[in-house]
């Protein structure tokens, strides 16, 4: 039996070590799969996954949908432009209507925080978070960790920082959950701009300048600088911040050599990280987006072994 | 659970599969693209030690694989516990090869029958054989074992238990009266 119960994936945060250590074997098994010819088995035969994008995503929307589509399940997207929801249509009254044609998994991504929990609260099926706000974003933490314990083998000891616009990101604050709980020390920096007071709390340590950082890491996991979110005024200009806080080859001296360069993409070359490294011997960069699909994989499998147990109690104590 | 009556004994369990492994020979007359595939958690090490005493008698080391059919097979939904997946690896080709499956205890069949799928997706064995440590009845798909250790009439509700060095500490397999079946 798995050591998982539960029939949501809302965050890390509220995770055992063990629950995430499951997720992390199970996605081993599952990486296996992808190496087939036929890549495909059929343990999620007849499941329908609605994945319901309310934010522009490839990578992630991608990911998921290969996964489900390995797993053979049926799955249906839905983004919120050109659909319902641009006529005014009301997350909930969204979610009522999608059950309503039974899903036995929604993978959701929306731009407010705790809109994942709302809905498993409020629907009978599974519910997968792909990123709420700048709240959580559980998937990605466990594919970066999936990814540096194949790597090192463990992530247990290891000192990993995150740097970059910490204040935007729900990939930091999965990430420092995530790595705090597998034993590894955090380190958190970037301009003070984008440092939100009381990350400490959280259980990382700020670091804010890249060069201090930088020498004590096993990993580094840079972060997209999310021109989209902040119309560019929490730094002077995308040189300027390519020069004091972008990683580049320089800079990448003052590491030690065997220092691990991640980022959750998409990248902006030549702004938080120079290509010469993200295409660089360090970057693990493409082996994240491969890991992504087993990670995701194995959360499909992991919450609908624990769907069945959910009885219709559960979906009218959640309606109630 | 009864008391446990004792089926085979490490001599016996070595016994079944060394003639198991001559069997295996015989009918292949030889071992020319014969693989073995051990499907999980015993018929792996079953698999292995069948390619020993094949690489003792004949001197050709066979390929082995090992199996886990969890994501294949039919009774998941029925399951009271979801089972936690290990991996599968088959590193050759199944293309064209005699493939062995080895199992421990033939039953149902129903694991037999998710392996079959699963090895299918794998490509096209010319021929798929099956070796087992023990038959003990109650089939319920159209499913035969090629290569038997032992067969062992049961009731439905007893359970047949296989211990193996490499996972329990000792060879030994024994019957008893069980809750649920195996």
């Amino acid at each position: 039996m798995t050591g998982w119960a539960r029939k949501d994936l809302l965050g890390i945060e509220e995770l055992e070590p063990g629950e995430i250590v499951e997720i992390l074997d199970t996605a081993q098994t599952m990486k296996e799969i992808s190496t087939r010819e036929i890549k495909k088995v059929p343990v999620l035969r007849g499941k329908t996954v609605v994945n319901l994008f309310f934010e522009a995503s490839t990578r992630t929307r991608v990911s998921f949908e290969i996964a489900e589509k390995r797993l053979s399940a049926d799955s249906v997207n839905v983004s919120a432009s050109g659909s319902s929801v641009s006529k005014g249509e009301t997350l909930l009254d969204t979610a009522r209507n999608l059950e309503a044609m039974r899903p036995d998994i929604i993978v959701v991504r929306h731009g407010s925080p705790g809109t994942p929990l709302l809905l498993s609260r409020r629907l009978g099926c599974s519910v997968i978070n792909a990123g709420d706000g700048a709240h959580e974003h559980p998937t990605q933490a466990l594919l970066d960790a999936f990814t540096i314990r194949e790597r090192l083998g463990r992530v247990a000891g290891l000192t990993v920082g995150i740097f970059g616009d910490i204040a935007h990101s729900r990939v930091a604050r999965s990430n420092i959950h995530a790595l705090n709980k597998l034993g590894a020390r955090v380190l958190v920096g970037g301009p003070p701009t984008m440092l939100p007071p009381g990350i400490e709390a959280l259980g990382a340590q700020v670091v804010p300048r890249l060069d201090e950082m930088l020498p004590a890491l096993d990993v580094l996991i840079v972060l997209r600088i999310q021109l989209e979110r902040q119309g560019g005024l929490l730094f002077p200009s995308a040189r300027e911040y390519a020069s004091l806080f972008g990683l580049g080859s320089e800079r990448l001296r003052l590491a030690r050599p065997e220092l691990l360069v991640m980022h959750p993409g998409p990248i902006n070359r030549g702004l938080e990280i120079a290509p010469e490294v993200a295409d660089g011997a360090s970057s693990l960069i493409i082996d994240q987006v491969t890991n992504g699909v087993a990670v995701r994989m194995a959360v499909l499998y992991l919450v609908s072994g624990a769907h069945r147990g959910a009885t219709a109690a559960d979906a009218v104590r959640g309606a109630a | 659970m009864n008391a446990k009556a004792e089926i085979l004994d490490a001599i016996g369990v070595r016994r079944a599969l060394v003639r198991i492994a001559h069997e295996i020979l015989e009918r292949n007359q030889g071992l020319a693209d014969v693989v073995l595939v051990g499907l999980r958690s015993r018929g792996d090490h079953l698999a292995r030690r069948l390619a020993a005493f094949l690489y003792e008698i004949e001197g050709t080391a066979v390929p082995v694989g090992v199996m886990d059919v969890t994501l294949y097979r039919d009774d998941l939904a029925h399951a009271s516990l979801w089972p936690r997946v290990q991996r599968t690896e088959i590193p050759f080709s199944v293309e064209g090869r005699t493939v062995v499956l080895v199992d421990d205890v033939l039953f149902t069949g129903r694991s037999v029958r998710a392996a079959l799928d699963s090895l299918m997706d794998f490509g096209r064995p010319r021929s798929i054989q099956l070796a087992v440590l023990i038959d003990r009845g109650h089939r319920e798909l159209p499913i035969r074992a090629d290569f038997v250790g032992k067969n062992v009439p049961t009731a439905r509700r007893e359970l047949v238990r296989v211990l193996l060095l490499e996972t329990d500490g000792v060879d030994r397999v024994a019957i008893s009266s069980g809750e649920a079946g195996r």
